[in-house]
């Protein structure tokens, strides 16, 4: 058990060194640093010794060490666009991000694990097929045009909703949070709602395929000969036993949506980190775009983390190891 | 107490309907065990389902009458023939491994069982839970009660299956080949529980099997059916000892005599039955051509000395030493060319182990292999293309998961052809793949089918006819019959014998049954705990076996004959390895 979660640990202790490799070297081999830094009328002196003072002159290890060290303590350099903190610029924007895609998540999750069990209880049912071919529709219009018509639908025609921003937002130390007020929740249904359905389709299908295969097993079919109540049935031991593979790919989806809110971002103009790195790649903002990829890579490693410890509390077999 | 009369049972698909279980009458009084037994496709397990009330959404209960006790089956409403399952009528699966919930604790499984059908506090349902199992025979059962299914072996699951049936003491138990993925010695065991619950419970059981040993080890009546037809039914001494129908003759026999050895296997049919026809000329092709490439001597001998495997344990804790597990400890043994070995074992034994370490599926950590005096490289070193990976081949225990599925069988068969150079023009391996067909016994348009279009037998015959193909020298079959039924079993080892003899293949036959092993082999081998126990002749071996756990492992094989009493050292309640 205790070597289980160690394993994993420094597992992901290596991918997260794989990745930041990857970050920094975009940020030393994509185009030089000090001329998109200087104008055209900077000398070659002055280019030089910026050069030296930014230990650009370094082997090119001894670089990639003090940015992994500068990294750890938190000190993720200066936006080429802004000149602003990087870490501040991300902090500032994850909690939009976070709960974009938390909410979308709780969505895809609330609406998709009840639909799985449904259509896979009843798949021949007029609902489940109903359910079926809809989602079918959902999932192969694009997530743009999606929004694009939510936002026709109920900003514009109809007016409920705002079409765009965040607004209402509560300040909590220094997380900025939009959970708080009907001002806050009325901006987010939208983007939340766009976002969360294609991971809903997933989910929902995933459930299905897995609920009906559990269905089907020896252990089912015994509970059902020893009368065990369909409640139980369905509910503790098919469900449960339908959860271990979904659990994985929920988890690769959470970092999915929170690494891809991009397209949402963008149509609905929300302020959180998808938006920055649009921004960050229109002004070549190099520096920006490899932090966006560590955190992301960070927030993906954390997620499976999470999802194996989840494992172990789920599976018995993981968890006990002295046998009889 | 059960009453089924005239039972008939169809099943509907596109074209109409078909019966899969006609006019079928039996009676299962209090505290007596009812014997089903059959080949595969006899309807067995069908007249379980039709009175648990669990058919397929395809069958359908045509005609006849189920009376539990005063209770009409046929006329319950879903939600009251729901009550009745587990209450008043139980159910043993066949697969211990796989008929308990892997996420909940036996504990929680056996008090919800109770729950549902009784109104007592869950402190009595566990009381009586925890006596459930020592009665069943599991120790500790205060403290076992807390482990999860995984935590228990194959024996002791079953034991729990049945805890599970047995605790809302229902009138009635249909158990569904309940030893059949058990090794002799827990089957006796199992089998034995199952006739004292019987006594001692009053419960009435339907064992359903396919083995005609475990009828005639423990059934008090027996009902002989084939194509959902009931051939002959009647007190099991009676059935067996005095058979009144020509089937229970034939299927009777068609059990591999412990006791001596034969020609060939027998199959279960009446006399006047067409048997099935290969056809010559075609087959003739394919064994020319195998002659070619072999020519008429004997194969290869295979000769293996101090064989050791270990498998790499978990580590206890964080800094606890891994706990390696010795599978194969210092095994030597030798194959003469041409002929065959058989090595028996109970499951665990390594005989599995041994077949991968040859065809170098296994690492071994130590040991020599040669074939004819070449020395055999083990997994690691032997090449992609080391000659030894077309010599060797094998034949796997399950044939439904040894196919690739998405392949046509044309592809799997000729890949061989291909894939070691044997054959470079494409037409003539079309060719010969069908005529191999031919020689198994199978049509040669089956080529264009895909494996999940056969049954269990007919893929066996495909993985035969692959290993063929490949111009082998040593055969190594792991169990290649256990997973099928008497005849289908006694049509594919009459092929493998006849293969075997006429192309002179070195073989080693893997096997649980020593029955079978008898037949088959010309000398014998034993395994234990990774440790070889006896080797030598195999007559010589049946006559007198010399280390007592052969003696041991001979007296526990389940034997039918002709008085209809079985072998009286069965009876004896004998333990390999009491848990």
């Amino acid at each position: 058990m205790v070597g289980y979660v160690l394993k994993r640990l420094v597992q992901s202790v290596f991918v997260m060194l794989a990745v930041a490799f990857l970050a920094f070297s975009l940020f030393t081999f994509v185009g030089d640093p000090i001329s998109q830094m200087t104008g055209v009328e900077t000398s070659l002196e002055d280019q030089a010794r910026l050069s030296k003072e930014l230990g650009l002159n370094d082997p090119f290890f001894v670089q990639f060490i003090r940015f992994i060290g500068d990294m750890l303590r938190g000190d993720f350099g200066y936006s080429f666009r802004t000149r602003e903190p990087i870490g501040e610029m991300l902090l500032t924007r994850l909690p939009a991000t976070l709960e974009l895609g938390t909410v979308a998540l709780v969505i895809s999750l609330i609406a998709g694990i009840p639909a799985g069990i449904y259509t896979a209880l009843r798949p021949r049912g007029l609902v489940s097929q109903t359910i079926l071919i809809s989602t079918l529709i959902g999932v192969s219009i694009p997530t743009f045009v999606i929004g694009i018509l939510l936002i026709f639908l109920f900003g514009v025609q109809l007016g409920w909703l705002p079409t765009f921003g965040r607004s209402g937002t509560v300040e909590i130390g220094w997380w900025r949070s939009s959970l708080f007020t009907a001002e806050g929740w009325r901006s987010l249904v939208l983007p939340a709602l766009t976002l969360g359905l294609f991971q809903l389709t997933l989910t929902m299908r995933l459930v299905r395929a897995q609920m009906m295969e559990v269905m089907r097993t020896d252990h089912i079919r015994f509970a059902i000969a020893r009368g065990v109540p369909w409640q139980s049935i369905r509910y503790r031991h098919a469900l449960s036993n339908t959860m271990i593979p979904v659990i994985t790919i929920i988890g690769l989806q959470f970092g999915g949506v929170i690494a891809f809110s991009i397209v949402t971002e963008s149509v609905f103009q929300w302020p959180g980190m998808g938006l920055l790195f649009l921004e960050s790649i229109r002004f070549v903002d190099i520096p920006v775009m490899s932090v966006y990829l560590v955190v992301i890579a960070f927030f993906f490693v954390l997620i499976n983390l999470l999802v194996d410890l989840l494992y172990v509390v789920i599976d018995p077999r993981l968890r006990v190891r002295e046998s009889a | 107490m059960l009453k089924v009369e005239g039972l008939c049972v169809q099943f509907k698909h596109r074209g109409g309907a078909s019966l899969a279980v006609e006019n079928v009458s039996l009676d299962v009084a209090q505290g007596e065990i009812h014997g089903l037994v059959g080949e595969s496709g006899a309807g067995k397990s069908t007249i379980g389902a039709a009175i648990m009330g669990l058919l397929p959404a395809a069958g359908e209960i045509a005609a006849g009458t189920l009376m539990l006790g005063d209770t009409d089956l046929r006329r319950l409403s879903p939600v009251e023939a729901h009550r009745l399952r587990g209450k008043r009528i139980s159910m043993i699966f066949q697969d211990p491994q796989t008929s308990l919930n892997p996420l909940m604790t036996i504990e929680a499984q056996l008090i919800e069982t109770i729950l549902a059908h009784e109104d007592i506090s869950t402190d009595a349902a566990r009381r009586r839970a925890i006596d459930l199992l020592e009665e069943i025979g599991i120790a500790n059962a205060e403290t076992r009660i807390r482990a999860y299914p995984h935590q228990f072996s194959g024996g002791m699951r079953q034991r729990v299956v049945i805890a599970l049936a047995l605790c809302t003491n229902p009138e009635l138990i249909i158990a569904d080949e309940p030893t059949t993925a058990l090794d002799v010695a827990v089957q006796a065991q199992v089998l034995d529980l199952i006739r004292r619950l019987a006594r001692t419970r009053g419960v009435g059981f339907i064992l359903i099997t396919h083995d005609i040993g475990v009828i005639a080890q423990v059934s008090d009546r027996v009902t002989v059916l084939r194509g959902g037809k009931v051939m002959e039914q009647g007190e099991t001494a009676r059935v067996l000892g005095q058979p009144e129908h020509a089937y229970t003759t034939a299927l009777m026999a068609a059990v591999p005599p412990l006791g001596r050895r034969l020609d060939r296997f027998r199959l279960p049919r009446v006399a006047g039955e067409a048997e099935i026809a290969t056809q010559v000329d075609l087959a003739r092709e394919a064994e020319d051509w195998l002659m070619a490439g072999t020519g008429t001597g004997p194969g290869p001998a295979l000769d293996i000395s101090g064989i050791t495997v270990r498998f790499r344990g978990e580590r206890r804790g964080l800094f606890g030493a891994r706990e390696d597990f010795t599978a194969l400890e210092d095994v030597s043994l030798s194959v003469r060319p041409g002929t065959v070995m058989g090595l028996v074992g109970e499951s665990g034994s390594g005989k599995s182990t041994l077949a991968k370490v040859i065809a170098a599926l296994v690492q071994p950590v130590k040991g020599d292999m040669r074939l004819d005096g070449a020395r055999l490289p083990p997994m690691r070193s032997r090449a992609r293309s080391d000659p030894s990976r077309r010599m060797v081949q094998m034949v796997f225990q399950d044939p439904y998961s040894s196919l690739n599925s998405r392949h046509r069988v044309i592809d799997i068969l000729s890949e061989p052809l291909w894939l070691y150079g044997l054959e470079r023009d494409a037409a003539r391996r079309d060719r010969l793949a069908r005529a191999m067909l031919g020689l198994v016994g199978l049509m040669p348009e089956a080529a264009d089918r895909y494996p999940h279009q056969f049954s269990g037998g007919q893929r066996q015959r495909i993985a035969v006819a692959r290993a063929l193909l490949s111009r082998p020298g040593l055969l190594l079959c792991d169990e290649p019959t256990s997973a099928l039924d008497v005849s289908i079993q006694a049509q594919i080892l009459n092929l493998l014998k006849d293969m075997q003899a006429r192309f002179g293949l070195t073989t080693l036959f893997i096997s649980h049954n020593l029955a079978v092993v008898r037949q088959m082999s010309d000398d014998i081998a034993v395994l234990k705990d990774g440790r070889l126990v006896e080797t030598g002749l195999s007559e010589a071996f049946f006559a007198a076996p010399t280390a007592s756990y052969s003696r041991d492992l001979l007296a526990q094989t389940p034997t039918v004959r002709f008085d209809g009493e079985t072998s009286p050292a069965t009876r004896a309640k004998h333990s390999i390895r009491r848990e």
